[in-house]
């Protein structure tokens, strides 16, 4: 019975993972739709985000909830609360980021289109990495530093493809208005990367914690 | 049962619950201050595990302190117990490791000494070993485990949360067996030397179930050490657990497991039996001290992990600990019981008579031990260690060793064979008609000495003769014992003072 309940909250946080990772998807697939001007698809796509965030919410209150009532791994435990923690934060970041475009309508200059589809997928990249860092984690700690450089290699690419939007953007005739705006929603994608980094410079501190 | 009794007794039981206070960080202080095992939870595994261990193996190392000392009066035995419980209290509070095992050596030898009474050195050689064995064997044993648990269990890609399921149920289950053997080692440590002062009758239970007289003093024992566990465990975990021993749960199961291991060792007859009967090395049988074997586990892993993060400061300490507890010990029971023999006028030692007869000077002579100068003792009888001591001291500059030879054969033991006993012996031992039927042969015949008794019964008789097979050797010696307890007569008023 002890096992079974351990396993239960192996496939808990396993789910959580997963709704992370289909709201990278979900994201990009919405960046698109947006880049295409297919605005109901968009409006779909930030539809379902908010779903998975609201579900990734509950789930993770859920996990926090039977790892301190059960006093499951002390040693770990704040590690890994906060690993899931500063991961949902992304994906609330990922939500956020759809809904200003919902709300703000910004303008994106068709040369900027496949910029801001790259800027999406790399920092998407970013997430599903950091993710699988975290699944490596639990699992299997020796792959957990392939997955980390990974990370620092895409935040590194989606920081290149912001300048170079920002560059670009910030050499037109557009009023400054414009290019702030712009540039406003080229920093929140690339928050995505920047925050993703984050997670997993926890996780390189917590992965040398365990193997102490 | 005397009311005075249970006033003796107690400084055991106390000596018994400061046992279970220290040591149960030993077993379950790893896993309690890492929060894996709740305490209460883990109090009551180690308290039922104590007492388990108390009473069924606590026979085997408590022979060995009955060697080093035979405390026979029950006010010696007080003055000892409370003697040793008061220095392993003050070296709590000192905060130095404290180890009940060799602070209960030095409140044996402070009574021998006190009393006159020769110290068996092959009983202590084998005590002293093990107090440096343990915690070496300890220590690497706690490497190799930390060293194969690193290169198996990381690599077997267990999820973090399983790992901690099964390093839970390890903690616990390595947890309950060190409780066992906590039990079976420490046992003789608290209750040890009631042994030898009579104090209950065995119990019978209808025909079937006997419940000897030292079953129930170690199960008294046993009930003391869960009591120190259950009643001040938690606070001695909280403070030496956190202090001194801060580790991981993984780290703290391969202490916990390598501390066992050690334990096992030197408390399983059945080991014991085992390893003989494959013609491999033994390991004795003697009382050893958890806490060393614990930190010579946490010092194998240490250096497994990284040999610069060892304490050394902490390592000096447990070094003056191991010189500091039984010479407090010592110097304690040794003033205790002159308080008790001169102020309170109790017996510390019941008087043992000792006669030099022609065969104890030829058994001397056989070992090559100066005689000439006691022949004039023959046929005296001495009622009081002290003056026999001082007498053979007198004569010729005996050294320790040759005194415990002349005591322990000059020592009147009475012996008196009955044919009709000889259908009583135990079944287990498998004795055989034919030495059934040599000691029929004998019947009638008395003896006052126990070379004499030996003598009569085994020599010139193949059967009995140690050989090179240590397994054969162990169980003639064990027959040889039932054997004297069988014919052994009590030696009450058969003696006259000199």
């Amino acid at each position: 019975m002890f096992l079974k309940k351990t396993r239960k909250l192996e496939t808990q946080i396993d789910e959580y993972l997963d709704l992370v990772i289909t709201g990278g998807l979900i994201f990009k697939l919405g960046i698109r739709c947006y880049l295409d001007n297919q605005i109901e698809a968009f409006e779909g796509h930030l539809k379902d985000l908010r779903k998975i965030e609201d579900s990734a919410d509950d789930l993770r209150r859920n996990i926090e909830i039977k790892l301190y009532s059960r006093t499951l791994i002390p040693e770990a435990r704040g590690d890994v609360l906060g690993l899931l923690e500063s991961c949902d934060k992304v994906l609330n970041i990922t939500e956020e980021t759809l809904l200003e475009f919902s709300v703000e309508i910004p303008n994106l200059l068709p040369e900027l289109k496949n910029d801001f589809n790259d800027i999406a997928e790399s920092s998407i990249a970013c997430l599903e990495n950091t993710v699988s860092g975290i699944r490596a984690y639990f699992k299997n700690v020796d792959a957990v530093r392939d997955y980390v450089t990974k990370v620092q290699f895409y935040k590194k690419e989606t920081n290149k493809i912001a300048e170079r939007i920002k560059r670009t953007v910030f050499r037109t005739d557009h009023d400054l208005s414009f290019k702030i705006h712009i540039r406003y929603f080229t920093f929140h994608i690339e928050r995505i990367a920047e925050e993703s980094e984050d997670v997993c410079d926890r996780l390189s501190i917590a992965i040398i914690k365990r193997l102490e | 049962m005397d009311i005075s009794v249970w006033f003796f007794i107690s400084s055991g039981l106390f000596l018994g619950w400061s046992l279970g206070a220290n040591h149960a960080v030993n077993v379950f202080g790893t896993a309690v201050v890492s929060k894996m095992v709740k305490f209460r939870t883990a109090a009551i595994i180690s308290g039922i595990f104590v007492i388990l261990g108390s009473v069924i193996s606590g026979a085997g190392t408590t022979k060995t302190l009955t060697d080093l000392g035979s405390i026979n009066a029950i006010a010696g035995s007080f003055s000892v117990a409370l003697a040793v419980g008061i220095s392993v209290t003050l070296m709590t509070r000192a905060k130095l490791p404290v180890s009940t095992s060799q602070a209960v050596i030095g409140g044996i030898i402070g009574w021998n000494i006190f009393t006159g009474s020769p110290t068996d050195y092959t009983s202590l050689t084998k005590i002293l070993f093990s107090w440096v064995a343990s915690p070496v064997i300890a220590a690497i044993f706690g490497f190799l485990i930390f060293k194969l648990m690193k290169k198996t269990v990381l690599k077997w890609k267990i999820h973090l949360l399983r790992l901690d399921n099964y390093t839970r149920i390890g903690l616990i289950v390595v947890g309950a067996l060190a409780s066992y053997s906590l039990g079976a080692n420490n046992i003789a440590n608290v209750m040890g030397m009631f042994v030898s002062a009579p104090l209950f009758k065995d119990m019978h239970i209808g025909n079937i179930i006997t419940i000897s007289s030292v079953h129930q003093l170690f199960l008294l024992g046993g009930i003391a050490i869960a009591i120190g566990i259950f009643t001040y465990g938690n606070n001695v975990m909280e403070t030496v657990g956190t202090d001194l021993y801060k580790i991981s749960p993984i780290t703290g199961f391969v202490v916990v497991l390598a501390e066992f291991i050690v334990l096992f060792l030197f408390t399983s007859q059945t080991l014991e039996a085992f390893l003989l009967k494959n013609n491999l090395p033994s390991f004795p049988l003697v009382p050893l001290s958890t806490t060393q074997a614990f930190i010579g586990a946490v010092i194998g892993v240490g250096i497994a992990k990284d040999p610069s993060s060892i304490n050394f400061k902490v390592l000096g300490k447990i070094a003056i600990g191991w010189g500091v507890a039984p010479l407090t010990a010592g110097l304690i029971t040794f003033i205790s019981l002159f308080f008790i023999q001169n102020v309170f006028e109790q017996k510390i030692i019941h008087p043992v008579p000792y006669e030099i007869t022609t065969s104890v000077i030829s058994k001397l002579n056989a070992e090559r031990i100066e005689t000439k100068q006691i022949n004039d003792l023959l046929g005296q009888r001495f009622l009081n260690n002290k003056n026999f001591l001082n007498e053979l001291k007198y004569r010729f500059d005996y050294d320790s060793k040759q005194i415990y030879s002349i005591f322990n054969y000059a020592l009147i033991d009475s012996f008196k064979i009955d044919s009709s006993l000889v259908n009583t012996l135990p079944e287990k031992y498998d004795f055989t008609e034919t030495e059934k039927n040599q000691l029929k042969k004998l019947h009638g015949k008395s003896f006052n000495h126990k070379i004499d008794f030996e003598d009569a019964v085994y020599s010139n008789l193949p059967m009995w003769s140690l050989s090179a097979d240590k397994l054969k050797d162990k169980a003639i010696l064990e027959k040889k014992i039932i054997i004297e307890e069988l014919f052994r007569v009590s030696i009450k008023n058969k003696s006259s003072s000199k």
